[in-house]
């Protein structure tokens, strides 16, 4: 299921990026961070915390990591800082 | 007020003989320039494990684990003990040849160990590389983190009727007393001296040299390593004399961090962070675990070994004094083997044997010429 | 592992970055590194590659035409010796080699802890507009912006420019001091209009002063496993009286932070948590500046022209670095006002109940702390601090809840690959 997701100020139909959320396909506008790219998707959890809480983005600017998912097999990326790319397969805790 | 016994560093050592002294019904006082464990032990890995270096290694170190073993059924989560082993690993037929070795000396002295061939090695830990000989897989091996490990120690003693006095540096020690930087004065039947990495600072007696490490732990990775991991190429590196060494050595903390180590220099007394030496420590560290690449390395720190010139601690009672004693010099294995250390103190304070042999300890040795 | 040689070196793309940058490049030959993907920094964060600010449009566009090069998506995190920094970027370990270095590094929001601030749900001020910033819809969503600063009201007409519901801004400080901030605004006919606008845009929007968080919440019943439990209400105290409100998000933070890291592992003397810089913005190493925030939180205009001085004086246009003196007066006398307006009240402090979380990456609570006089103790038998964030959220909260001085500063000042290391 492809779902789109468009910002309220998307200049241009054509720029839109393909990725995997928890193996959900999502469509984001270029230049969104994998961070939103997640929250569109409907996931609040990005990781669970040492004691088992759920965890979401803070800071929004690299610095808290609480924002940390698994990007393409390697665990423990920033996604707030990252701009979501074609075919990206992003995995949050469960 | 006299004490019993002044012990100079709260470190594990100075802890360890704290807890052991009051059991024995012995007044003590622990003293340390800084916090708990603020020393040589902040920067240790926390592994326990039993050597074959040597009769005298073993033997302290097998009677140090039996001891971790029996504190398992006191000791708080909080100290994070896991018995999660010790896998030797071989990356050659030669290096076989030495895991074979190694299983007959501890099967001979009662320790039961498997030998991995390549296969089951990969299965043992599937992020290891291929191509490796085999190992030795030793499970009685385990982990602490030292750190609360000896805050327990020290409550321990603590509620056994000893006082703590942190933060207050020891300028001398002498028979009968110590001497702090305040000018103040504790006397004490005894004197312990577990200073590690700064014990020859007051006992100059001691040939205990800063042996600098460094090590770099990780964020957290579940599964991806469950045994701690040393190259056979280890006890060289441990053994080797002046020129900087590396060896492979990679533990799995119970919170799933990844701790890898290791390194060795002398020379070197700054606690600066040596980037040339970090990165032969990764390289090496990719030829055995090629995964750990990707892996997220949070922090970086350096420690100081106390290093004696053969390899042993010192412990025993110091040439020139009658009631000073050293617990010092443990070089990589003080987390082992303080609480062996702890046990051969309270003996030689008592006057009584001690279940090891203590005379290869004692400070009144002579060393090989080197 | 790859390595430039650059005449200057400047770490931060952002407003005083920037505007190094092109100050220096009037002599020397200038390298921008920053660890976005984008220029801009966190006050002109560029929204989805393009950022909206006509005043951080015309500096990239001046950047663009003159020879500086700049490297995004470049993090520093250690430093091979004195004139060398260690960079982690997507192709690996960058080596930067400087001759001059210009520390850029900004500033980040300060956290304080209160029960429930780790529900998703719960951002930062600046953080939530740096999401949206990123691409995230919040038209439509409820949101209480809190804390305290200025950046409340920037953030607030922000979010409310992208069609969000802000139901309340609830600032800490009281209203005579925000007054008296105000009056002294005249001195500065940019902020009062500034301020007038931020003003009418927010007409609606009730702002709360002497007012707080105590505690943000998920009142929802337990629903079925794998439904995230996130925040749903907030409750606020203001003279003593406590209101529970509804809302989707929650804005918060509580003004700003130097980021002085970098300075720091570079040897720089830091005093009272700033770096400390001559008339010329130089540190106490001859080759390093530093401008903008990590000299001392200051705004947009003191960035600015601090990043000029920098960029002058570093290249040896000591005169012209000198003629902008009195304009750094002006807006240092801004920056002073600032942060003794919005000054954080002892109330803040019993804010955090024995369970709440403090150090979020160790979730290690409050009661857990209190025992330790200093921050290496603490740190030893707890963890606090020692998580992927270095002490970065927790340390200016431990320092403000029990006064324990900030831990110290070692390579990596980021986690990075081992394979970068």
């Amino acid at each position: 299921m492809c779902r789109i997701y468009r910002h309220e100020d998307s200049p241009n139909i054509d720029n839109v990026i393909a990725l995997k959320i928890n193996n959900n396909s999502i469509s984001v506008d270029d230049g969104t961070t994998v961070a939103v790219a997640i929250l569109a998707a409907g996931v609040s959890q990005f990781r669970h915390s040492v004691s088992g809480e759920s965890r979401g983005p803070l800071c929004g600017m690299g610095v808290c990591f609480e924002c940390r998912v698994t990007i393409d097999r390697v665990a423990h990326q920033r996604s707030c800082s990252i701009i979501a790319q074609d075919g990206m397969e992003v995995v949050t805790d469960e | 007020m006299m004490f019993d016994v002044a012990i100079v560093g709260a470190g594990i050592v100075g802890a360890a003989c704290a807890a052991a002294l009051t059991r024995e019904g012995l007044s003590v006082v622990i003293v340390d320039k800084g916090g708990i464990a603020n020393g040589t032990t902040a920067a240790g890995m926390g592994h326990i494990v039993v050597m074959d270096d040597s009769e005298a290694q073993f033997a302290l170190t097998h009677y140090s684990q039996r001891l971790w073993n029996e504190l398992t059924a006191e000791m708080s989560a909080s100290c994070e003990f896991e018995n999660c082993g010790t896998i030797w690993v071989a990356a050659d037929e030669e290096e076989m040849n030495e895991v074979h070795r190694k299983h007959d000396f501890y099967e001979e002295r009662g320790i039961a160990t498997e030998i991995l061939d390549e296969r089951s090695l990969r299965e043992a830990e599937p992020n290891l590389a291929e191509g490796l000989a085999g190992g030795l897989l030793v499970e009685s091996d385990s982990v602490v983190y030292q750190l609360t490990a000896t805050r327990f120690l020290i409550d321990k003693a603590i509620s056994g009727g000893a006082k703590l006095k942190t933060g207050n540096r020891v300028i001398e020690i002498r028979d009968g007393e110590v001497l702090l930087e305040n000018g103040e004065k504790i006397f004490a039947a005894n004197v312990v001296n577990a200073g590690g990495a700064q014990a020859a600072d007051l006992s100059p007696q001691l040939n205990i040299k800063k042996r600098k490490g460094h090590l770099v732990i990780t964020d957290r990775y579940p599964n991806f390593v469950s045994h701690q991991l040393i190259e056979l190429g280890y006890l060289k590196s441990a053994h080797g004399n002046d020129a900087d060494s590396v060896a492979f050595n990679v533990q799995p903390r119970i919170t799933r961090q990844i701790l890898l180590g290791s390194s060795r220099q002398f020379g070197s007394e700054t606690s600066g962070i040596d980037n040339n030496i970090v990165r032969r420590m990764t390289s090496r560290a990719f030829e055995y675990m090629p995964r750990l690449r990707d892996i997220s390395a949070v922090r970086i720190w350096t420690g100081f070994r106390p290093a004696t010139p053969d390899n042993l601690p010192y412990i025993g009672n110091i040439p020139g004094y009658e009631n000073v004693y050293a617990a010092a010099g443990h070089e990589g294995l003080g987390i082992t083997t303080s609480l062996g250390t702890a046990e051969l103190i309270t003996d030689a304070i008592l006057g009584r044997n001690s279940a090891i042999p203590n005379v290869p300890y004692l400070p009144t040795r002579r060393f090989a010429e080197h | 592992m790859s390595k430039l040689t650059i005449e200057v070196l400047i770490v931060g793309g952002g407003a005083a970055g920037m505007s190094a940058a092109l100050a220096a490049s009037q002599n020397a030959s200038v390298t921008i590194v920053d660890d976005n993907p984008f220029l801009g920094g966190q006050i002109w964060r560029a929204e989805l590659g393009n950022t909206k600010s006509p005043e951080a449009q015309k500096l990239i566009a001046a950047i663009a035409s003159k020879q500086i090069k700049i490297i995004n998506n470049a993090q520093v995190f250690g430093l091979n010796n004195a004139n060398s920094l260690l960079t982690e970027t997507t192709d690996g370990q960058l080596e930067l080699k400087f001759e001059k270095l210009i520390i850029a590094t900004g500033a980040r929001e300060l956290f304080l802890p209160f029960p429930g601030w780790t529900l998703p749900g719960v951002f930062g001020a600046g953080g939530l507009q740096a999401l949206a910033k990123g691409g995230m819809s919040v038209k439509g969503k409820r949101i209480v912006v809190a804390g305290t600063g200025p950046l409340l009201l920037a953030v607030a007409d922000y979010l409310k420019s992208k069609e969000a519901i802000v139901i309340a801004i609830v600032e800490q400080t009281s209203s005579a001091k925000i007054n008296r901030f105000a009056l002294g605004l005249w001195r500065s006919p940019s902020k009062i209009r500034q301020a007038i606008a931020l003003r009418s845009g927010l007409r609606d929007v009730p702002y709360l002063t002497d007012s707080w968080i105590t505690s943000a919440q998920c009142r929802s019943p337990r629903e079925s496993k794998g439904v995230t439990r996130k925040l749903d209400s907030i409750t606020v105290i203001k003279k003593g009286i406590t209101k529970t409100i509804d809302c989707d998000y929650l804005a918060c933070g509580f003004h700003l932070i130097p980021n002085t890291e970098l300075a720091e592992m570079l040897g720089c003397k830091i005093e009272n948590g700033t770096v400390t810089v001559d008339d010329y913005q130089q540190t106490s190493i001859d080759n390093i500046f530093c401008a903008g925030e990590p000299t001392g939180i200051a705004g947009l205009e003191s960035s600015l022209i601090e990043g000029k001085i920098a960029g002058l004086a570093a290249t040896g246009q000591l005169d012209a670095s000198r003629a902008l003196f009195g304009q750094r007066d002006n807006a240092a006398y801004f920056g002073d006002k600032l942060n003794k307006t919005f000054a954080l009240r002892d109330e803040l402090r019993k804010l955090a109940d024995a369970e709440t979380i403090v150090c979020r990456c160790e979730d290690v609570s409050f009661q857990r702390l209190e025992e330790f006089n200093d921050f290496r103790d603490a740190k030893l038998q707890t963890r606090c601090g020692m998580g992927p964030c270095q002490g970065r959220i927790c340390g200016a909260a431990a320092q403000f809840l029990f006064g324990w001085e900030p831990p110290n500063v070692r390579p990596p000042i980021f986690p990075v690959k081992m394979e970068n290391l």
